[in-house]
């Protein structure tokens, strides 16, 4: 029971409170590249919650048992680097093959996942909290959905200033940056949740 | 030493493991792309509007060299395009008829009342928000122009600073004006076609009258009218069934609204060539108008005035004495 309590919380953390974009400020650049529509955002949340939960996977396997034993721990970034290039590589072969909707679903956005820092992030992470198996896993999820929720809120937030009326020297981009900061700070509110 | 020996193969060594796999993955999983879509692809004109329905250009031309999309499916390309992508995929191409937007409303501020006055975000998908717009009728072109700005030819233009109109002569009918107003008021009609039903308001008479001066009342007096079977009422409103209808506008002139439009500059009359008539009397029988006149084995006339430019008659005459023109005003 404590266990899953644990991994309750490692969820709620990674989604709401240590939300990868807006409180640890990863992956910002599909954050704000990918948000112009919600379907997209919903596109690009669904392609990253696959890779991230893969990934956190594959990083723990080849942490224990090939980093740790042989003593190489400071190979850690490159070798998940790799790992994380060739699994999006292979992903992709894979879905286009095996499923031509869901590869068309996803488009350019499976292999924009390769340069996100938010994936590097939840592996790094995952071994400095020292988690096991389950509890990676569940983080990388829950990253990943908290990923999705950010950028699916401010692709609609997008999709409604497009609409407005907003000054010409703010227009577009700046006021997509003061947006995405004024959500940062809403989100950091949840710092409190669990102590 | 050994440390950099140990690190130096596991690297290599998983660089080599992964690649192993992906260049077995990607001979496994291959699949094999049509050269026919990259030379599509050529043809295209790349204005990627996704009218077609799929991702721009590049998805259309994938779709077509698969089978899945039609090869006159490209509308901004219209009929060239369509006949190069033809020979390409190595199919004769029928010639497709150029289809026009048309803006389903006449209610400008003249012709219909709106219930309150909006002063938000210049936009119809912001105004319909607020309980459907300011517009009286629930039906109608709210006029802020979400279909101008979507627009790629710049066919579409606010008049009068209320109501959309379509400029027949830009439109591509690409359709992005369709799918971006929020009232689905603007429809893809088929160029030849002259006569609409401009209102597609559901609501009953009274409340039509009451909202705008141009609605359908749904009088029927239009379906009493056609003689060609032409018009459908659904909903207590008319509607015009473009592959039954010959352009003879009759409906819109008994109209009492005016809410249905046709292009009388664009009326035909029919004609027929004297020399050529042998007064079999056929065109007389099929008119539905009495526009003809004449006695069997003599030349027959048409009646100018009579006649509405149905056509029914030159699909008759034996011997192809009749023309059509358009009138001259
Ligand atoms: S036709 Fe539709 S989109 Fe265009 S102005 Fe009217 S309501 Fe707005
Ligand atoms: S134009 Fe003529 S054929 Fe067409 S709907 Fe009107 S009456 Fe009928």
């Amino acid at each position: 029971m404590e266990y899953v309590g644990r991994i309750f919380v490692i969820l709620i953390s990674s989604i709401l409170i240590n939300n990868f974009v807006m409180s640890r400020f990863l992956g910002i650049c599909p954050f704000l590249g990918v948000s112009k529509r919600v379907e997209t955002a919903i596109g690009m949340g669904a392609a990253v919650t696959f890779v991230m939960a893969m990934t956190s996977l594959i990083t723990y396997i080849v942490q224990y048992a090939i980093l740790e034993p042989l003593g190489l721990k400071y190979l850690q970034t490159i070798i998940f680097i790799l790992v994380i290039a060739s699994l999006v590589q292979f992903v992709e072969m894979v879905v286009q093959k095996a499923s031509p909707t869901l590869y068309q679903a996803l488009g350019v956005y499976l292999p924009l996942i390769t340069t996100n820092c938010a994936v590097l992030g939840v592996a790094i992470i995952n071994i400095d909290e020292k988690y096991d198996l389950i509890q990676a896993l569940f983080n990388g999820v829950g990253a990943a959905l908290g990923f999705t929720l950010a950028i699916v809120l401010f692709a609609g937030i997008r999709e409604r200033l497009e609409l407005s009326d907003i000054p010409k020297p703010l227009k577009g981009f700046p006021i997509a940056l003061i947006t995405a900061g004024l959500m940062s700070v809403a989100f950091l509110g949840f710092q409190g949740l669990i102590k | 030493m050994e440390k950099i020996l140990l690190s130096l193969l596991s690297l290599g060594g998983m660089g080599f493991l992964f690649g192993a796999v992906l260049a077995f993955a990607s001979k496994r999983f291959a699949v094999e792309k049509d050269p026919r879509a990259e030379a599509i692809r050529e043809v295209l004109p790349g204005a990627n509007c996704g009218a077609c329905g799929y991702p721009g250009c590049d998805g259309f031309a994938e779709a077509v060299a698969s089978g899945r999309a039609p090869v006159d499916g490209c509308t901004v390309g219209g009929s060239p395009v369509a006949v190069r992508v033809g020979s390409i995929m190595g199919v004769e191409v029928k010639q497709k008829e150029r289809v026009i937007a048309h803006v389903l409303c006449q209610g400008d501020c003249h012709n219909a009342v709106n219930k309150y006055q909006y002063k938000g975000i210049q936009d119809c998908v912001a105004a319909s928000m607020l309980a459907g717009g300011p517009k009286g009728c629930s039906y109608g072109c709210l006029g802020l122009g979400t279909c101008v700005k979507v627009c790629p030819f710049d066919a579409i233009h606010i008049s009068d600073g209320s109501i959309a109109v379509v400029d027949r002569d830009k439109c591509t009918g690409c359709g992005k004006c369709v799918e971006a107003c929020p009232k689905n008021l603007i429809e893809l009609i088929p160029e030849s076609n002259l006569v609409q039903v401009l209102c597609i308001s559901k609501d009953p008479g009274k409340q039509v009258r009451e909202n705008c001066k141009v609605g359908c009342i749904g009088c029927r007096l239009c379906l009493k009218a056609c003689q060609f079977e032409a018009i459908d009422f659904v909903d207590n409103l008319a509607r015009i069934r473009y592959d039954k209808c010959v352009n003879c506008m009759v409906c819109a002139e008994k109209c009492p609204t005016g809410a249905i439009y046709a292009h009388f500059a664009k009326r035909k009359v029919a004609f027929i060539h004297e020399n050529k008539c042998i007064g079999c009397t056929a065109c007389k029988k099929v008119c539905k108008f009495e526009a003809i006149e004449g006695e069997p084995e003599q030349k027959h006339r048409v009646l100018p005035d009579r006649c509405t430019g149905c056509g029914q008659c030159v699909e008759r005459c034996p011997v192809n004495a009749i023309s059509l023109n358009v009138r001259e005003h």
